[in-house]
Protein backbone atom coordinates (compact mmCIF):
# COMPACT_ATOMS: atom_id res chain seq x y z
CA UNK A 1 0.00 0.00 0.00
CA UNK A 2 2.74 2.14 0.85
CA UNK A 3 4.89 1.36 -1.62
CA UNK A 4 1.82 2.29 -4.48
CA UNK A 5 1.50 5.65 -2.69
CA UNK A 6 5.18 6.26 -3.25
CA UNK A 7 4.56 5.32 -6.71
CA UNK A 8 1.46 7.63 -7.14
CA UNK A 9 3.67 10.47 -5.43
CA UNK A 10 6.80 10.18 -7.86
CA UNK A 11 4.68 9.87 -10.96
CA UNK A 12 2.63 12.90 -9.82
CA UNK A 13 5.84 14.93 -9.40
CA UNK A 14 7.01 13.46 -12.59
CA UNK A 15 4.02 14.89 -14.12
CA UNK A 16 4.28 18.10 -12.58
CA UNK A 17 7.87 18.42 -13.77
CA UNK A 18 7.26 17.86 -16.94
CA UNK A 19 4.36 20.29 -17.17
CA UNK A 20 6.29 23.29 -15.45
CA UNK A 21 9.19 23.23 -17.46
CA UNK A 22 7.10 22.57 -20.71
CA UNK A 23 5.72 26.08 -19.32
CA UNK A 24 8.83 27.49 -19.11
CA UNK A 25 10.45 26.27 -22.41
CA UNK A 26 7.23 27.68 -24.07
CA UNK A 27 8.18 30.92 -22.91
CA UNK A 28 11.60 30.62 -23.41
CA UNK A 29 10.53 30.11 -26.80
CA UNK A 30 8.44 33.30 -27.15
CA UNK A 31 11.04 35.59 -25.83
CA UNK A 32 13.22 33.87 -28.35
CA UNK A 33 11.40 34.82 -31.00
CA UNK A 34 11.23 38.29 -29.41
CA UNK A 35 14.81 38.77 -28.92
CA UNK A 36 15.21 37.32 -32.28
CA UNK A 37 13.54 39.80 -33.66
CA UNK A 38 14.72 42.92 -32.07
CA UNK A 39 18.47 41.60 -33.09
CA UNK A 40 17.80 41.42 -36.55
CA UNK A 41 15.73 45.10 -36.40
CA UNK A 42 19.23 46.44 -34.85
CA UNK A 43 21.47 44.39 -37.16
CA UNK A 44 19.76 45.85 -40.55
CA UNK A 45 19.57 49.43 -38.58
CA UNK A 46 15.52 49.38 -38.39
CA UNK A 47 15.70 50.07 -34.70
CA UNK A 48 14.05 53.38 -35.34
CA UNK A 49 10.95 51.88 -36.89
CA UNK A 50 9.73 50.32 -32.98
CA UNK A 51 6.05 50.15 -34.20
CA UNK A 52 5.57 53.72 -34.75
CA UNK A 53 6.71 54.57 -30.90
CA UNK A 54 8.84 57.57 -30.55
CA UNK A 55 9.48 56.15 -26.50
CA UNK A 56 10.48 52.95 -28.14
CA UNK A 57 13.07 54.32 -30.68
CA UNK A 58 14.18 56.51 -27.47
CA UNK A 59 15.07 53.25 -25.66
CA UNK A 60 16.14 50.61 -28.37
CA UNK A 61 18.26 53.25 -30.10
CA UNK A 62 20.02 54.56 -26.52
CA UNK A 63 23.56 53.41 -25.30
CA UNK A 64 21.82 51.30 -22.91
CA UNK A 65 20.75 48.92 -25.38
CA UNK A 66 23.86 47.81 -26.32
CA UNK A 67 27.32 46.71 -24.90
CA UNK A 68 30.52 47.56 -27.11
CA UNK A 69 28.87 46.63 -30.59
CA UNK A 70 26.57 44.08 -29.37
CA UNK A 71 22.80 44.48 -28.69
CA UNK A 72 21.25 43.33 -25.64
CA UNK A 73 18.60 42.10 -27.33
CA UNK A 74 21.06 39.81 -28.54
CA UNK A 75 22.18 39.16 -25.37
CA UNK A 76 18.71 38.30 -24.28
CA UNK A 77 18.36 35.74 -27.63
CA UNK A 78 21.25 33.75 -26.22
CA UNK A 79 20.05 33.88 -22.30
CA UNK A 80 16.50 32.89 -23.36
CA UNK A 81 18.02 30.20 -25.93
CA UNK A 82 19.97 28.98 -22.73
CA UNK A 83 17.05 28.77 -20.46
CA UNK A 84 14.85 26.82 -23.15
CA UNK A 85 17.52 24.21 -23.65
CA UNK A 86 17.56 24.20 -19.35
CA UNK A 87 14.24 23.76 -19.20
CA UNK A 88 13.87 20.86 -21.99
CA UNK A 89 16.41 18.47 -20.31
CA UNK A 90 15.23 19.31 -17.12
CA UNK A 91 11.67 18.41 -18.52
CA UNK A 92 13.43 15.33 -19.22
CA UNK A 93 15.05 14.68 -16.26
CA UNK A 94 18.36 15.72 -16.38
CA UNK A 95 18.88 16.96 -12.54
CA UNK A 96 22.01 19.07 -13.03
CA UNK A 97 20.01 21.49 -15.58
CA UNK A 98 17.08 22.33 -12.90
CA UNK A 99 20.02 24.37 -11.32
CA UNK A 100 21.29 26.16 -14.25
CA UNK A 101 17.81 26.65 -15.52
CA UNK A 102 17.31 28.20 -12.14
CA UNK A 103 20.41 30.08 -12.63
CA UNK A 104 20.11 31.63 -15.58
CA UNK A 105 16.38 32.89 -15.06
CA UNK A 106 17.44 34.41 -11.80
CA UNK A 107 20.21 36.57 -14.01
CA UNK A 108 17.52 37.30 -16.69
CA UNK A 109 15.45 38.68 -13.54
CA UNK A 110 18.46 40.65 -12.04
CA UNK A 111 19.07 41.91 -15.35
CA UNK A 112 15.42 42.45 -16.49
CA UNK A 113 15.55 44.77 -13.20
CA UNK A 114 18.07 46.55 -14.55
CA UNK A 115 17.12 47.41 -17.95
CA UNK A 116 13.18 48.30 -15.78
CA UNK A 117 14.83 50.79 -13.62
CA UNK A 118 17.10 52.29 -17.12
CA UNK A 119 13.80 53.14 -18.71
CA UNK A 120 11.72 54.26 -15.55
CA UNK A 121 14.80 56.53 -14.13
CA UNK A 122 17.04 57.67 -17.14
CA UNK A 123 15.46 57.55 -20.31
CA UNK A 124 12.02 58.23 -19.18
CA UNK A 125 10.69 56.25 -21.90
CA UNK A 126 9.30 52.28 -21.88
CA UNK A 127 9.80 50.28 -24.87
CA UNK A 128 7.08 47.60 -25.61
CA UNK A 129 9.08 44.79 -26.86
CA UNK A 130 11.02 45.38 -23.49
CA UNK A 131 8.12 45.34 -21.41
CA UNK A 132 7.07 42.16 -22.97
CA UNK A 133 10.21 40.39 -22.27
CA UNK A 134 10.09 41.66 -18.76
CA UNK A 135 6.94 39.88 -18.50
CA UNK A 136 8.33 36.80 -20.11
CA UNK A 137 11.04 37.06 -17.55
CA UNK A 138 8.37 37.29 -14.39
CA UNK A 139 6.40 34.35 -15.18
CA UNK A 140 9.92 32.30 -16.00
CA UNK A 141 11.11 33.66 -12.49
CA UNK A 142 7.36 32.85 -10.93
CA UNK A 143 7.49 29.14 -12.53
CA UNK A 144 11.18 28.83 -10.63
CA UNK A 145 10.00 29.96 -7.24
CA UNK A 146 6.70 27.86 -7.82
CA UNK A 147 8.73 24.60 -7.95
CA UNK A 148 7.72 22.01 -5.20
CA UNK A 149 10.85 22.24 -2.66
CA UNK A 150 12.67 19.05 -4.07
CA UNK A 151 12.31 20.24 -6.98
CA UNK A 152 14.84 22.69 -6.05
CA UNK A 153 18.43 21.52 -6.16
CA UNK B 1 15.10 7.59 -28.40
CA UNK B 2 13.71 9.15 -25.38
CA UNK B 3 17.01 9.88 -24.52
CA UNK B 4 18.09 11.55 -27.40
CA UNK B 5 14.74 13.39 -27.31
CA UNK B 6 15.85 16.55 -25.91
CA UNK B 7 18.95 16.97 -28.18
CA UNK B 8 17.07 16.96 -30.89
CA UNK B 9 14.10 19.61 -29.17
CA UNK B 10 17.01 21.84 -28.65
CA UNK B 11 18.94 21.49 -31.66
CA UNK B 12 15.75 22.40 -33.91
CA UNK B 13 14.59 25.36 -31.68
CA UNK B 14 18.45 26.91 -32.22
CA UNK B 15 18.55 25.82 -36.02
CA UNK B 16 15.16 27.39 -36.41
CA UNK B 17 15.80 30.85 -34.07
CA UNK B 18 19.06 31.43 -36.52
CA UNK B 19 17.55 30.39 -39.39
CA UNK B 20 14.44 32.66 -39.17
CA UNK B 21 16.60 35.49 -37.81
CA UNK B 22 18.83 34.78 -41.04
CA UNK B 23 15.59 34.78 -43.40
CA UNK B 24 14.75 37.63 -41.31
CA UNK B 25 17.80 39.68 -42.02
CA UNK B 26 17.76 38.67 -45.40
CA UNK B 27 14.22 40.56 -46.79
CA UNK B 28 14.85 43.50 -44.58
CA UNK B 29 18.39 44.78 -45.03
CA UNK B 30 18.96 47.78 -47.00
CA UNK B 31 18.90 47.24 -50.31
CA UNK B 32 21.86 49.50 -51.34
CA UNK B 33 20.12 50.48 -54.31
CA UNK B 34 21.45 52.86 -57.13
CA UNK B 35 19.46 55.67 -57.07
CA UNK B 36 17.92 56.37 -60.55
CA UNK B 37 17.98 60.12 -61.88
CA UNK B 38 15.51 62.25 -59.61
CA UNK B 39 14.70 65.60 -61.28
CA UNK B 40 11.97 67.99 -61.06
CA UNK B 41 8.54 67.06 -63.26
CA UNK B 42 5.17 65.73 -62.65
CA UNK B 43 5.75 62.85 -60.92
CA UNK B 44 8.84 64.53 -58.40
CA UNK B 45 6.46 67.58 -57.49
CA UNK B 46 8.81 70.50 -56.13
CA UNK B 47 12.71 69.45 -56.06
CA UNK B 48 14.70 71.61 -53.25
CA UNK B 49 17.81 72.17 -54.69
CA UNK B 50 21.02 73.92 -54.14
CA UNK B 51 24.13 74.46 -56.26
CA UNK B 52 23.99 74.96 -60.27
CA UNK B 53 22.90 72.40 -62.51
CA UNK B 54 26.00 70.95 -63.75
CA UNK B 55 27.53 70.98 -60.51
CA UNK B 56 30.57 68.25 -60.69
CA UNK B 57 28.99 66.51 -57.69
CA UNK B 58 25.74 66.27 -56.44
CA UNK B 59 24.62 65.27 -53.14
CA UNK B 60 21.01 63.89 -52.59
CA UNK B 61 19.40 63.79 -48.77
CA UNK B 62 16.57 62.05 -48.28
CA UNK B 63 16.28 63.53 -44.22
CA UNK B 64 13.83 63.69 -40.94
CA UNK B 65 14.05 67.10 -39.23
CA UNK B 66 13.80 65.26 -36.00
CA UNK B 67 16.35 62.78 -36.65
CA UNK B 68 19.38 63.85 -34.41
CA UNK B 69 22.06 61.95 -37.12
CA UNK B 70 20.36 64.41 -39.83
CA UNK B 71 20.40 67.55 -38.01
CA UNK B 72 24.67 67.18 -36.85
CA UNK B 73 25.01 66.63 -41.10
CA UNK B 74 23.10 69.22 -41.86
CA UNK B 75 26.04 72.30 -40.91
CA UNK B 76 28.51 70.02 -42.69
CA UNK B 77 27.01 69.89 -46.36
CA UNK B 78 26.18 73.06 -46.19
CA UNK B 79 29.85 74.22 -45.90
CA UNK B 80 30.46 71.37 -48.76
CA UNK B 81 28.00 72.92 -50.78
CA UNK B 82 29.24 76.57 -50.11
CA UNK B 83 33.21 75.22 -50.78
CA UNK B 84 32.90 73.39 -53.54
CA UNK B 85 29.67 74.51 -55.28
CA UNK B 86 28.18 71.33 -55.35
CA UNK B 87 24.39 70.43 -55.63
CA UNK B 88 22.69 69.63 -52.49
CA UNK B 89 18.89 67.92 -53.34
CA UNK B 90 16.81 67.51 -50.14
CA UNK B 91 13.64 65.04 -49.98
CA UNK B 92 12.21 64.66 -47.08
CA UNK B 93 11.40 61.26 -45.04
CA UNK B 94 9.99 62.20 -41.77
CA UNK B 95 10.09 58.76 -40.08
CA UNK B 96 6.75 57.41 -37.71
CA UNK B 97 8.73 57.45 -34.50
CA UNK B 98 9.27 61.04 -34.86
CA UNK B 99 6.18 62.71 -32.99
CA UNK B 100 7.10 65.93 -35.33
CA UNK B 101 9.11 65.13 -38.03
CA UNK B 102 6.01 65.05 -40.49
CA UNK B 103 5.09 68.74 -39.36
CA UNK B 104 8.05 69.58 -39.67
CA UNK B 105 8.54 68.48 -43.14
CA UNK B 106 5.49 70.46 -43.99
CA UNK B 107 6.44 73.48 -42.24
CA UNK B 108 9.60 73.38 -44.39
CA UNK B 109 7.41 73.26 -47.29
CA UNK B 110 5.28 75.71 -46.40
CA UNK B 111 8.05 77.86 -45.98
CA UNK B 112 9.29 76.79 -49.75
CA UNK B 113 5.77 78.27 -50.79
CA UNK B 114 7.32 81.83 -49.98
CA UNK B 115 10.70 80.93 -51.35
CA UNK B 116 12.34 80.56 -47.78
CA UNK B 117 12.69 76.39 -48.12
CA UNK B 118 16.08 76.16 -47.50
CA UNK B 119 16.28 78.72 -44.63
CA UNK B 120 13.45 76.68 -42.77
CA UNK B 121 15.50 74.16 -42.87
CA UNK B 122 18.83 75.44 -41.19
CA UNK B 123 16.25 76.43 -38.81
CA UNK B 124 14.69 73.27 -38.04
CA UNK B 125 17.55 71.74 -37.91
CA UNK B 126 19.26 74.33 -35.54
CA UNK B 127 16.64 74.45 -33.45
CA UNK B 128 15.74 70.62 -33.11
CA UNK B 129 16.66 69.89 -29.67
CA UNK B 130 14.09 72.75 -28.97
CA UNK B 131 11.12 71.79 -31.00
CA UNK B 132 11.32 67.88 -31.01
CA UNK B 133 10.69 68.10 -26.81
CA UNK B 134 7.94 70.93 -27.15
CA UNK B 135 4.18 70.01 -26.46
CA UNK B 136 3.58 72.66 -29.16
CA UNK B 137 6.06 72.29 -31.92
CA UNK B 138 3.74 73.78 -34.30
CA UNK B 139 3.49 76.92 -31.84
CA UNK B 140 7.32 76.94 -32.67
CA UNK B 141 7.40 76.17 -36.46
CA UNK B 142 4.70 79.81 -36.43
CA UNK B 143 7.28 81.53 -34.73
CA UNK B 144 10.19 80.46 -36.89
CA UNK B 145 7.94 81.34 -39.90
CA UNK B 146 7.90 84.80 -38.22
CA UNK B 147 11.37 85.01 -37.83
CA UNK B 148 12.10 84.35 -41.69
CA UNK B 149 9.60 87.15 -42.27
CA UNK B 150 6.86 84.96 -43.80
CA UNK B 151 3.11 86.02 -44.52
CA UNK B 152 1.88 83.61 -41.03
CA UNK B 153 -1.75 83.33 -42.53
CA UNK B 154 0.00 82.09 -45.66
CA UNK B 155 2.30 79.99 -43.92
CA UNK B 156 -0.68 78.19 -42.12
CA UNK B 157 -2.97 77.43 -44.73
CA UNK B 158 0.06 76.05 -46.84
CA UNK B 159 1.11 73.64 -43.96
CA UNK B 160 -2.26 72.60 -43.59
CA UNK B 161 -3.04 72.30 -48.18
CA UNK B 162 -3.02 69.13 -49.37
CA UNK B 163 -0.59 69.83 -51.96
CA UNK B 164 1.97 70.19 -49.03
CA UNK B 165 0.49 67.27 -47.36
CA UNK B 166 1.02 65.62 -50.91
CA UNK B 167 4.41 66.56 -51.71
CA UNK B 168 5.72 65.35 -48.76
CA UNK B 169 3.83 61.58 -49.20
CA UNK B 170 5.53 61.49 -52.50
CA UNK B 171 8.76 62.82 -51.67
CA UNK B 172 8.50 59.62 -48.94
CA UNK B 173 6.96 57.42 -52.20
CA UNK B 174 9.58 57.96 -53.87
CA UNK B 175 12.03 57.29 -51.11
CA UNK B 176 10.42 54.27 -50.21
CA UNK B 177 11.07 52.92 -54.02
CA UNK B 178 14.20 53.03 -54.19
CA UNK B 179 15.17 51.38 -51.23
CA UNK B 180 15.34 54.23 -48.20
CA UNK B 181 14.71 53.31 -44.76
CA UNK B 182 16.09 55.32 -42.23
CA UNK B 183 17.38 58.75 -42.59
CA UNK B 184 19.76 60.42 -43.19
CA UNK B 185 20.15 58.45 -46.13
CA UNK B 186 22.20 59.90 -48.92
CA UNK B 187 23.15 59.38 -52.19
CA UNK B 188 26.27 60.95 -53.63
CA UNK B 189 26.19 61.40 -57.29
CA UNK B 190 23.47 58.94 -57.64
CA UNK B 191 25.51 56.18 -55.85
CA UNK B 192 23.65 55.34 -52.26
CA UNK B 193 26.25 56.49 -49.29
CA UNK B 194 26.91 53.46 -46.83
CA UNK B 195 24.84 54.63 -43.74
CA UNK B 196 28.25 54.28 -41.75
CA UNK B 197 29.48 56.62 -43.55
CA UNK B 198 26.58 59.46 -43.30
CA UNK B 199 28.58 61.41 -40.49
CA UNK B 200 30.48 64.53 -39.69
CA UNK B 201 33.35 62.98 -40.11
CA UNK B 202 33.04 60.38 -43.10
CA UNK B 203 31.08 62.13 -45.47
CA UNK B 204 33.49 65.79 -46.18
CA UNK B 205 36.37 63.43 -47.37
CA UNK B 206 34.25 61.36 -49.13
CA UNK B 207 32.48 64.24 -50.92
CA UNK B 208 36.30 66.19 -51.66
CA UNK B 209 37.11 62.99 -53.12
CA UNK B 210 34.47 63.11 -55.72
CA UNK B 211 35.09 66.79 -56.45
CA UNK B 212 38.98 66.02 -56.97
CA UNK B 213 38.07 62.48 -59.39
CA UNK B 214 34.87 64.45 -61.14
CA UNK B 215 36.52 65.91 -64.58
CA UNK B 216 35.80 69.38 -64.91
CA UNK B 217 32.31 69.61 -67.20
CA UNK B 218 32.40 71.86 -70.24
Amino acid sequence: MNSQVGESSISGSSRAQTILYGAAALIAVVGLAEATYLTVMYLVGETAVCGGSSDCFQVLGSSYARIGRVPVSGLGALAYFSAFSFATFAGFGYAPARRFFSWTVIAMFCTTLWLLYVQAFRLHAFCRYCLFSAALIFLLTGLVVARPAGERT
Amino acid sequence: MKRLLPFIIVIAVGVLAVGGGAYLYRTKRPAGPRLSKIESGPASGTVHVLGPENAAVTIEEFGDFQCPPCGRLSEPINQLQRQYNIRVIYRNFPLPMHAHAREAACAAEAAGRQGKFWEMHDLLYREQDVWSHSMDARALFEAYAGMLQLDLSRFRNDMDSNEVQEQVELDQRRGAAIGVRTTPTIFLNNQAVAPGDTNPDKLPPMVENAVKGAKPSS
